[in-house]
């Protein structure tokens, strides 16, 4: 749109404009109200509700305002007794097939047509033929229908195809028979799927899992930051007597604009499922409930003692969901014990990287690259709102490419997917380099080329090379799986590599909602200080005493089995913890009940760097409490200085003063291969979507949709085929000494050689690390 | 996948594929989705006169369209059966002129002659009865469209001679 504005007069008002805009959007600014249902300001203008038609002067008959460009100098009325009059007559024609159930509609209270009908709505019906009604549909776990409720506005219809990317409800039949739906029998699939439920205007679509629970006005709301991904979308969270009953978007352009991705939506299900509820301390192998004031005395006394002659055998672990006000507590509680061996990044590996792995760009800016590089990344479903940007990116003729070892199925078309085995994407990537170093005349470093000795570029190295160097701007992202590849600190050394000479900038999709606010606090190892362990050095060499921070050590770490050993064998693990489960019973040695991000102050330092807080939605469950303030009573009771703090905004403050600013991502300074070229069959352990955390994978509805596909391991058919199975058979999966059973699922997308089996089955026995060699057996 | 999501799949013959790229080579190159009435009419007349969800999911993987847009242009139009017809499809238009001019009567000839409603088929699968709006030849209302003709000023005692002659 140009910069150019025009001269619109509205009732009686002179209000500009940009030319080229809608009157909707010039009316919108001004805060000139217009009823409207069809028109979104982020999907395009369809017209179809004409509820928003206003009287323009020297115009014969009313327009519609969403579909009506401004002109200078043009008048409009639009309150006018001929507008008045078409807004009415429409209104009527709205209502004509509209039931007139509000009681016992879920969107009553809330809903566009209610309150329209309120003002421009007669006081009975004319219409005394039969009303339509049309026949039920499930759309899964997540949406509710009640299709006789709608409208046609197409709202739905428009999100799927221009911001989901995948159409899956369309308007079938004509006049008066059509019906918005799937056509046949199916459940919505998008990650995204959730949003037509704010997107409706009535009740036609309504969340399923809140259905029938709160009244609107029952329910007051609560901003808080959605902790499940790096993007940190906003949310208002609706809460009726300290319980959470639902979540939705607040709008934050910058961020996620007015989407969510559904596992921001419906993961508050979690919330309240097998949490941990008192302290829990250990006694001859049995779990005792006990005060908080005994359990922390216990865990001061415990911790003070045994560091003491032991702080280099203590190792505090945290997840970096958690926010930056815990991770700069626990860090600190650890260096003023003598404890340098803190961590958080539980789902690596390699652990070279030595500077915050952020976006290395802003979010917004994402949607404007003209050459994208995924590596190992599932944007879609990884970071829905990520995701959101670069499609928009290649909706606008960027040029989108993914080196990975699964073909992920991205909801725009790839300029050019590469897919090979896990241990080969690092050859793939000096490929990529070697071409951009002929293409910029530059020339690569000696290490790169003495780790890659005449390397031949394949034909999909050649062409992500060419549209890197050929984009104005061009980013190279690392998707979490790539952060979790036993060659990060690799692949990071030669994205910088391929950017440098690209032009490019580097940028990471860190794991957990705070990876960045948690590296800014220095909850890792010192790279000065050379005996200070990593979270991989803490397993590899054991550990007396463990800190377990708010993970669940099956599903939330790299390598499962050896983490569990380690914990097996330490001689005193206290566990902060929001929920119960088996593992942590054997383990541990003292539960501490902690809450979620919906029962704390705190913050979170998203992807791109920005620091975004908020307070609890509600009181803490049964006996937890605010991670925080446990660790500031811990710091208390060590008699140590600097943790008499009062409230969360004063531990925010100190955070701001410890806090670097984000650097450009630089080369790890690793030039060693970890995962060789050799190997067997290789694992490619995806992190399921909804499995990433402790609570998304207590949400019921996400876990009966599609994409928490469970049980399922993913084979090419050539191997496949070599180990004679085929789709719905069972395999067994061997990696260390734990075999598991899973069902086959063929895919082409999948790299030869390699088998998806994510982090997240839940079978019996507990596999090892996500990139690793394993052994199918029919 | 969920199985609620996966049904049948066919493959469309290589004549009907030769016959729609005839088509998509009118359109530009990006929009091959131009050329979905004409697939979904080749599909129609190769199976029948009618259309099922498979070929609707063939002609929308054929065309690179998402299946729904295909659902909606084929339940859109009145051209398109999605349930079996018969070997002669006799369509009335009912509209205002056709109307006026007696069309009511014809539907209901034709209903008693076959013992079937507007919209239904004989059992021995040779006839069908439908309803359809302005055939756009309203000067000869009442007009009846037997597969592609189109037969104007007609009476049920015109009609039955036509339908004599098909047999």
């Amino acid at each position: 749109m140009s910069d150019e504005m025009v001269t619109i007069q509205v009732d009686g008002k002179s209000i500009q404009a940009a030319k080229g805009s809608m009157l909707i959007e010039a009316t919108d600014n001004a805060g000139i109200k217009i009823p409207r249902f069809c028109y979104h300001e982020k999907l395009s203008v369809a017209a179809n509700c004409r509820m928003c038609l206003v009287e323009v002067d020297k115009v014969p008959k009313p327009l519609p305002a969403c579909a009506t460009p401004v002109m200078d100098g043009m008048v409009v009325h639009t309150k006018s007794p001929r507008a008045i009059t078409a807004q009415k007559g429409t209104m009527e024609f709205l209502l004509i097939n509209h039931p007139l159930d509000c009681p016992i509609c879920d969107q009553g209270g809330e809903c566009e047509l209610q309150d329209v009908s309120l003002g421009y709505g007669g006081f009975d019906s004319r219409y005394v033929e039969t009303k339509r009604v049309v026949k039920q549909k499930d759309l899964g776990s997540l949406v509710a229908t009640d299709m006789t409720r709608c409208i046609h506005c197409t709202r739905c219809v428009r999100f799927g195809d221009e911001i989901a990317g995948s159409r899956e409800l369309g308007a079938t039949s004509r006049g008066e028979h059509t019906e918005i739906g799937t056509y046949i029998q199916k459940h919505l699939d998008s990650e995204l799927s959730g949003n037509v439920i704010d997107i409706c205007p009535v009740g036609a679509l309504t969340s399923k899992p809140f259905r029938y629970n709160a009244r609107a006005w029952e329910m007051s709301q609560k901003e808080t930051i959605a902790s499940h991904d790096c993007v940190g979308s906003n949310l208002s969270l609706h809460v009726r007597r300290n319980e959470v009953l639902r979540a939705v978007p607040k709008n934050n352009d910058a961020v996620n604009e007015c989407w969510i991705s559904d596992r921001d939506r419906f993961s508050y299900e979690g919330l309240t499922q097998s949490r941990l509820q008192e302290p829990m301390i250990k006694q001859d192998d049995k779990w005792v409930a006990v005060s908080w004031d005994e359990a922390l005395e216990f865990v001061a006394s415990e911790l003070l003692s045994r560091t003491k002659n032991d702080a280099a055998a203590t190792g505090m672990l945290m997840s970096p969901s958690s926010t930056i006000e815990e991770g700069f507590l626990l860090q600190k509680l650890a260096r003023a014990l003598g404890v340098e061996n803190v961590d958080y990044r539980l789902r690596q590996s390699d652990f070279s990287e030595t500077q915050t792995p952020w976006l290395g760009q802003s979010i917004a800016d994402l949607s404007v690259n003209n050459a994208t590089l995924l590596i190992e990344s599932n944007v879609r479903v990884d970071q829905p709102m990520l995701c959101h940007r670069v499609r928009q990116s290649a909706l606008g003729g960027g040029e989108v490419m993914s080196l990975s070892s699964v073909g992920y199925q991205m909801n725009f078309s790839m300029h050019e997917s590469c897919v090979v085995a896990p241990q080969r994407i690092t050859e793939e990537l000096a490929g990529i380099a070697k071409v951009l170093s002929n293409l910029s005349e530059g020339s690569v470093c000696d290490e790169l080329v003495s780790l890659y000795p005449g390397i031949e570029p394949s034909p999909s190295a050649i062409k992500i090379a060419k549209s890197l160097f050929d984009g104005a701007t061009s980013a190279v992202l690392l998707g979490s799986m790539a952060t979790s590849h036993p060659d990060y600190g690799l692949i990071q050394s030669l994205s910088v590599e391929i950017a440098r000479l690209a032009g490019a900038n580097v940028g990471v999709i860190s794991h957990g909602a705070n990876s960045v606010g948690l590296n800014l606090m220095n909850m890792l190892p010192k790279k000065e200080l050379a005996s200070a362990k990593s979270f991989g050095d803490m397993q590899s060499e054991g550990m007396k005493n463990v800190v377990v921070y708010n993970f669940e050590p099956v599903y939330d770490t790299y390598d499962a089995q050896t983490c569990l050993a380690m914990l097996r064998s330490a001689e005193f693990v206290v566990e902060f913890a929001m929920f119960e489960n088996d593992a942590q019973k054997d383990y541990a040695n003292v539960l501490l009940p902690i809450t979620p991000n919906t029962e704390t102050s705190g913050t979170f330092v998203n992807c791109e760097g920005v620091w975004q807080s908020f307070t609890g939605a509600v009181k803490p469950f049964a006996n937890s409490r605010p991670g925080w303030k446990v660790l500031r009573v811990l710091g208390n009771l060590h008699n140590l200085e600097g943790f008499d703090y009062m409230d969360s905004s004063e531990v925010l403050a100190e955070c701001k003063a410890h806090a670097s600013e984000l650097a450009g991502i630089s080369a790890s300074g690793q030039w060693q291969r970890q995962l060789d070229s050799s190997a067997g069959v290789a694992r490619i352990g995806s992190v399921s979507p909804y499995a990433v955390d402790s609570v998304v994978r207590r949400a019921a509805a996400l876990q009966k949709t599609s994409l928490a596909e469970n049980g399922v391991v993913r084979l090419s058919p050539e191997l496949a085929s070599s180990l004679g199975v085929q789709s719905g058979q069972r395999v067994n999966i061997s990696q260390g000494d734990e075999t598991i059973e899973l069902s086959v699922v063929t895919d082409h997308s999948v790299a030869q050689d390699s088998a998806v089996v994510p982090s997240d089955v839940v079978v019996s026995g507990v596999l090892g690390s996500l990139y690793g060699e394993i052994a199918l057996q029919k | 996948m969920d199985s609620v999501n996966s049904h049948e799949k066919i493959e469309l013959s290589p004549s009907v594929c030769e016959e729609i790229d005839q088509w998509v080579a009118k359109y530009p190159v990006d929009q091959k989705q131009s050329a979905v009435m004409s697939a979904l009419r080749i599909v129609q007349d190769d199976h029948d006169g009618w259309l099922t969800t498979p070929h609707m999911d063939a002609i929308a993987d054929y065309l690179e369209m998402p299946a729904i847009a295909v659902y909606e242009v084929a339940s859109f139009y009145s051209m398109y059966e999605l349930k079996p017809v018969g070997k002669v499809k006799v369509c009335i238009c009912t509209n205002i002129s056709c109307m006026l001019n007696g069309s009511d009567q014809l539907v209901r000839h034709l209903e008693e002659k076959y013992s079937i409603k507007l919209g239904e088929m004989t059992e021995d699968g040779q006839y069908s009865l439908k309803e359809v709006e302005c055939l756009g030849a309203c000067g000869g209302a009442p007009v009846v469209q037997i597969d592609r003709q189109y037969y104007e000023n007609i009476t049920p005692e015109i009609i039955d001679s036509i339908l004599d002659k098909l047999d």
